[in-house]
């Protein structure tokens, strides 16, 4: 009931005139992810802001992330959907953007975090399961004052549902999703390493070179498979996209993606 | 003989001048038109896209709140006031346009009353296939409001684009007329109130 009438408000809001010193500028140089509040360290956001250029590398898919201290009286709902199309998040033909837009909690307010989902995302990340998302991967960890948690798991489940590494209803049914299988990836491709520069160190007697990088191939393919981190991140590796390279930049800026309202929002 | 000669040719370029200018703006009052026509089948897809998701709520609730039947009744019976009421697009008059919203907006308040007595069953607020049709139903009025903005600013670029001077004469001439807008909810300007 208390949301309907929002929906009025927003009405309301939309013929009042719209104050742009409430919304951020475009960050100039692009950037994904926006601590306007200094809640993540620079560590923390360098990692987020990595793994979300590699997506939008390699899949065009653009997610932003956006910490903002005050929604100025929107509605976290409205005030997302704005700043989405103020900033143009995503490929103006595929409408491949989204953005996350976190309040973290203070003395004065509750917590609040909203997902929108551009056009185009909407059939990959259906409200139902931004909600999941939200209330799975976010909030737990947020409560907990763990918002780098919070933000990495559920951009990873984005990340894996907009690359197609499961459906909104894998997600859904699982309330991990994420194959645990995963997980071990890293390891194993580890552990063969190791062996080899093991074995390689002992000498010569035992296969030939051809045997060991067959065996990594299979790593990297099973990793690519598996859908996990590290596949996500070898995935890339291999499409050569130079994210890795450079410090911090590679983000080539948001190319015109439009919001319809898709997505969900939570607080804490 | 010669004289003559040049005053053809400035006719010609003035009448090169002219075509082109209609051209262009005839070309670009049909390209703004067929913009809000667009915004407006998003409008109606998101319209839409609420009265789909109500049989199914309308089902999940009867199950819980046996009481209610009342409520339950108008709100199906102001899905289908909503969703006969149909507006040719090429036909965007403020009244054709308040027909709608007036039928949009009574669907708008008997979902709200159902919302209110919901809160009295605490087992369907609980329920799971509740919880995802709450959180679609508010996530469509959302994109509900979302449309109509954009609607609202493709219709404003498209009036003030055939209404300033000298395209008005052009539009006039050709036919465009002024497209009517969304309005504001009635009482939205008040504060909303709670009930309970």
């Amino acid at each position: 009931m208390h949301k309907i009438n929002l929906i009025s408000i927003i009405f309301l809001l939309s013929f009042g005139s719209l104050w742009s010193q409430d919304f951020p500028e475009k960050p100039n140089p692009p950037r994904l992810v926006n601590d306007y509040v200094g809640l993540l360290t620079s560590q923390q956001q360098k990692a987020l802001e990595r793994k979300l250029v590699a997506l939008s590398d390699t899949n065009g898919t653009q997610i932003a992330i956006v910490i903002v201290e005050s929604i100025h009286g929107y509605d976290i709902v409205d005030y997302s959907q704005r700043l989405a199309q103020k900033w143009n998040i995503g490929q103006k033909k595929d409408d491949n953007g989204a953005i996350i837009v976190l309040k973290p909690k203070t003395s004065e307010g509750k917590g609040e975090v909203n997902i929108d989902v551009g056009y185009g995302l909407e059939p990959y990340i259906p409200d139902i399961t931004s909600k999941r998302i939200i209330e799975n991967e976010m909030i737990p960890n947020f409560k907990q004052g763990n918002y780098y948690g919070g933000l990495d798991a559920a951009t990873n489940v984005m990340i894996d549902l907009v690359s197609g590494h499961f459906t909104p209803d894998q997600y859904n049914k699982g309330a991990g999703g994420r194959s645990p299988l995963g997980f071990l990836v890293p390891f194993i491709i580890m552990i063969i390493v190791i062996s080899m520069i093991f074995r390689r160190g002992n000498g010569n007697h035992t296969m030939g070179g051809r045997n060991h990088s067959s065996s990594l191939w299979t790593a990297l393919l099973l990793g690519s498979m598996m859908g996990g981190r590290g596949g996500s991140s070898f995935g890339n590796f291999s499409g050569g996209s130079g994210s890795f390279g450079g410090g911090g930049g590679g983000f080539g800026g948001f190319g015109g993606g439009s919001f319809g309202g898709g997505g969900a929002s939570g607080s804490w | 003989m010669k004289k003559s000669w040049i005053i053809i040719g400035i006719i010609v370029v003035v009448l090169i001048i002219a075509y082109s200018s209609i051209k262009g703006t005839y070309n670009n009052m049909v390209t703004l038109d067929e913009g809000v026509t667009g915004q407006w089948a998003q409008v109606e897809n998101v319209y839409q896209r609420r009265a789909d998701l109500i049989p199914n709520l309308v089902a999940t609730v009867k199950g819980y709140a046996t009481h209610e039947k009342e409520t339950l009744e108008s709100v199906i019976e102001a899905r289908s006031k909503a969703t006969s009421v149909t507006i040719d697009p090429s036909n965007l008059n403020a009244a054709s346009i308040q027909q709608f919203q007036a039928a949009q907006d009574g669907l708008s308040s008997a979902l709200s009353k159902l919302m209110v007595v919901v809160e009295r069953y605490p087992d369907l607020k609980a329920n799971q296939n509740f919880l995802e049709l709450q959180t679609q139903l508010e996530r469509t009025e959302n994109r509900i409001a979302v449309e109509r903005r954009n609607f609202n600013t493709g219709a404003q670029n498209y009036n003030t684009y055939i209404r300033t001077f000298p395209k008005n004469i052009y539009a006039s001439m050709f036919g465009f007329e002024k497209k009517a807008y969304f309005k504001s909810q009635e009482g939205a300007e008040t504060a909303p109130k709670v009930e309970f």
